[in-house]
């Protein structure tokens, strides 16, 4: 390095000529494995039992989507002539799925690695070649968006190789026609965002993408709850099987790299290898790279200086303002500001929005299958209509966890830059904490009510277990939020800029592990006085008032516990953290 | 008014402050010197109650920081080396709740929080959100949010990094105005001519101990082979020969 710096100093004086600097596509990409390596190196405290966990609960997931999938092909493999032929529409299903995926995961990725990155001002303003950039933020791109496809891709293949027997060559045709699956998104989405930040600044058309992203998310789970798929599984949907061989030999979109994919992949496991299918594949990974590249010489220097625009917003909140003033006048000065600051960035943050779209959809999806339910008519007793409602409560307190985990659990992390002026001022890290409770708590016991209420209403459930589930599902969200509250400020995520990425972290996992053990013990301890109450009612025996206290007691003083230690807990942790 | 009895600071083996004793009293101007690491921003944020020492007390008009923070920080403006403030607040609404931070609201605030921002030129951007200003203008709003509940003492990180000559300018009136109305300051910075020109006590820090401390007479007369200027009784206090070798380098 003092060898370089010397050339630099002296290429400046003129005192010797030197080649033009051309730094390798490697050389870009060597700060991120050394970032990598430094990370995977550090003997931080705690890290092997977190690896375990982690590693513990990949496994899990690996063999749950191996073990489903090898069922249903096992079976598959067995229906003659059709078999295959579903097999291959189910590869064909999940790949483009994968695509989709990919595609928004790869739009979204690509405005911060070619945009919004920290490093960009470095090699923007360095003797960098265009494409060796173009290349090394195209891979950056990629491998962000990809690596949990990747992951989830494994096990799928996994299975479908082993099932029709693919042999030893099978992982390598599969990365063969995976390869060119991950890149054709990539350089698609690259190039979209390079289209888009060249029309709005980057920061606008990050909360553009980030609405439209879960939008469609969110479109398409509502589209598949409407079209009810469950209604094709009754054989009196088809009229005849003739049709329905037809429908699935027919190719399902043959534009699609998804679906050459899944004729490669077929072609291979059916013993009639079709090297099509990878010629497009290949052909159309590398003409897309070209053409990618083309566009970014072309759009790159005017999108980068457009991208550093900031988006020139004005706020009065005077609205604010005023509820401040009226609602929060009971409480002192500090805690009206700490929540009036709560729900300024609450709101002003586009990011949440989206997230507030996507619980929108979870609420509908939820209230949608309840009504569905086919709780109605013969064979249903007054015993099964109440008992649903009560294991209503588990899915309700999970929907209750996952909103939770996005919008309480990073509150404390979210602090995290600015932390250095809460601790210098005369506030008391309880107070701080009183805030986050109070401004998550509050509008998801309104939700926790709402849902359950409508979802017991539609259910027709009696008084006793509308009493029940409400009194319940209180309990819950004080239990849910105090944990969100403790875990989120045990394990807080200070250098995380994204929000969305914080619940996603090791403390995430370990929050929604224990919200579901509490809702599960919750579950557990009133099972029993609630059996027995309807068991009581059914057939006219004695209620048993000392077990229903009892159950529902020790209900409470789980919730109970649940709420206060955790805040403990992250009280004492707070007041440790040094920033 | 900061009253520093041997202040420590160890993170793991490394010791960052090691037993600093020092006084600086009502209406003085301190200012912190040191070579980068040398333990300045460590030992402002041990005062303002950020980080907490390994061992020794620090007391802000007598109070001690660890036992009775409340109290101790509600004397206390800090203003950090790094403006990070909340992005999606406007500036007049981040002043508003840095006061009530400080138990304060109402009209006093709000005319004095627009006092402040029309001092630092931030007016027209007083309802604009802070993600769309400059380094220079958090800084300015990280200044006006330090002055904005009219503390006894101010302790400075850095405070002209970021600034523009105006602004500078009014900083170093304001901070003299301030002191000369019984208020006291600690500053830590790297211009050298900034230190030599406002303080009326100069430290001199080095790996995490006063090397030095006294007035511009007193520190010529610890440097002992005739050193007038603060730029070479720095650079001889802290063994700094390396800063000489640059033109060397170039040379080479």
């Amino acid at each position: 390095m003092p060898d370089a710096g010397a050339q630099v100093l002296s290429s400046h004086t003129g005192a010797h000529q030197i080649a033009q600097p051309d730094p390798s596509l490697l050389h870009l990409l060597w700060p991120k494995y050394l970032t990598a390596r430094a990370r995977s190196l550090s003997d931080e405290r705690g890290r092997g039992a977190r690896f375990a966990i982690l590693g513990f609960f990949g496994l899990l997931f690996w063999s749950f989507i191996f073990g489903v999938l090898y069922r249903l092909l096992a079976y598959f493999r067995g229906v003659e002539e059709i078999g295959p032929l579903l097999a291959g529409k189910l590869l064909g299903l999940i790949l483009i799925g994968f695509f989709s995926i990919l595609l928004l995961s790869n739009i979204i990725t690509a405005l911060s690695s070619f945009f919004l990155a920290k490093d960009l001002d470095l090699l923007v303003s360095g003797p960098v070649d265009w494409l060796k950039l173009y290349g090394a933020k195209l891979l950056e791109t990629v491998v962000h968006s990809s690596w949990m496809v990747v992951l989830m891709a494994i096990p799928m293949f996994a299975a479908y190789g082993m099932v029709y027997k693919g042999g030893w060559w099978f992982p390598f045709i599969a990365l063969a026609v995976f390869l060119p699956l991950l890149i054709i998104p990539g350089v698609i989405g690259s190039a979209l965002t390079l289209i888009l930040v060249n029309v709005f600044p980057a920061r606008r058309t990050r909360d553009i993408l980030s609405v439209i992203a879960v939008l469609a998310a969110g479109g398409i789970v509502l589209l598949f709850r409407v079209v009810r798929p469950e209604r094709f599984s009754s054989p009196e949907g088809f009229r005849s099987l003739v049709d329905f061989v037809a429908v699935l030999r027919a190719p399902t979109s043959p534009m699609l790299p998804s679906e050459w994919a899944q004729e490669g992949i077929m072609s291979w496991l059916q013993y009639r290898l079709d090297y099509l299918p990878f010629y497009l594949l290949w052909t159309t990974a590398a003409a897309a790279i070209v053409f990618g590249a083309l566009l970014h010489r072309w759009l790159y220097v005017k999108g980068f200086s457009k991208a550093q625009e900031s988006s020139e917003r004005w706020a009065r909140g005077g609205a604010m303002r005023r509820f401040g003033a009226f609602v929060l006048r009971p409480f002192s000065i500090l805690k009206r500001e700490l929540v009036l600051k709560e729900l300024r960035l609450f709101f002003r943050d586009t990011t949440q929005w989206s997230q507030l779209i996507l619980l929108g959809v979870l609420v509908v999806v939820y209230v949608f299958n309840i009504k569905y339910l086919p709780l109605r008519g013969e064979g249903i007793t007054m015993f099964l209509r109440n008992v649903v409602p009560f294991l209503n409560l588990v899915l309700a307190g999970f929907v209750l966890a996952s909103i939770a985990a996005r919008f309480i659990f990073p509150g404390v992390s979210l602090e995290g830059r600015t932390l250095w002026l809460l601790r210098s001022s005369p506030m008391s890290m309880r107070d701080l904490l009183w805030s986050k409770f109070w401004v998550g708590t509050l509008p998801l016991l309104i939700l926790a009510v709402g849902i359950v209420g409508v979802t017991n209403y539609l259910l027709d459930v009696s008084e006793f277990m509308f009493a029940v589930s409400l009194f319940t599902i209180t309990l819950m969200t004080f239990a849910v939020a105090g944990l969100a509250i403790g875990f989120g400020t045990m394990f807080p995520q200070f250098e995380t800029e994204n929000a969305a990425q914080i619940p996603t972290s090791f403390g995430g996992l370990l929050f929604m592990m224990s919200a579901i053990a509490v809702i599960g013990g919750v579950v557990i301890f009133e099972a029993r006085p609630v059996v027995t109450y309807l068991r009581a009612r059914a057939f006219g025996e004695p209620h048993d008032i000392g077990g229903m206290i009892f159950g529902f007691g020790l209900a409470a003083l789980l919730c109970i516990s649940a709420t206060v230690l955790p805040i403990r807990l992250a009280l004492r942790r707070l007041n440790t953290i040094e920033r | 008014m900061i009253t520093l009895k041997q202040l420590t600071k160890q993170y793991g083996g490394f010791t960052a402050v090691a037993g600093i004793d020092l006084e600086v009293p009502r209406g003085e101007l301190f200012g912190f010197l040191g070579p980068n690491g040398a333990g300045k921003t460590t030992t402002l944020r041990m005062i303002a109650g950020i980080l907490r020492p390994t061992s020794g007390t620090v007391e802000i008009g007598g109070i001690d920081v660890a036992r009775d923070p409340v109290s101790a920080k509600m004397k206390l403006g800090f203003i950090p080396d790094r403006p990070f403030i909340y992005e999606k607040l406007t500036g007049a609404e981040f002043l508003t709740f840095v006061a009530g931070l400080y138990d304060q609201e109402g009209p006093r605030v709000e005319h004095r929080a627009r006092e402040l921002m029309a001092l630092f030129d931030l007016e027209e951007w007083r309802d604009e959100l802070v993600e769309s200003y400059s380094h220079g203008m958090r800084q300015k709003l990280i200044i006006s949010s330090a002055f904005v509940h009219r503390p006894e003492v101010i302790v400075v990180d850095e405070p002209m990094v970021g600034l523009d000559p105006k602004a500078a300018r009014i900083l170093k009136d304001l901070f003299r105005e301030y002191t000369n109305r019984g208020h006291t300051i600690m500053m830590s910075t790297h211009t050298l001519e900034v230190a030599e020109s406002m303080c009326d006590r100069i430290g001199i820090i080095q790996a995490g101990k006063i090397r030095a401390h006294g007035t511009m007479a007193d520190l010529r007369k610890h440097a002992t082979d005739g050193a007038t200027g603060l730029e070479d009784i720095f650079l001889k206090l802290t063994g700094e020969n390396a800063a000489r070798e640059l033109v060397d380098v170039l040379d080479a």
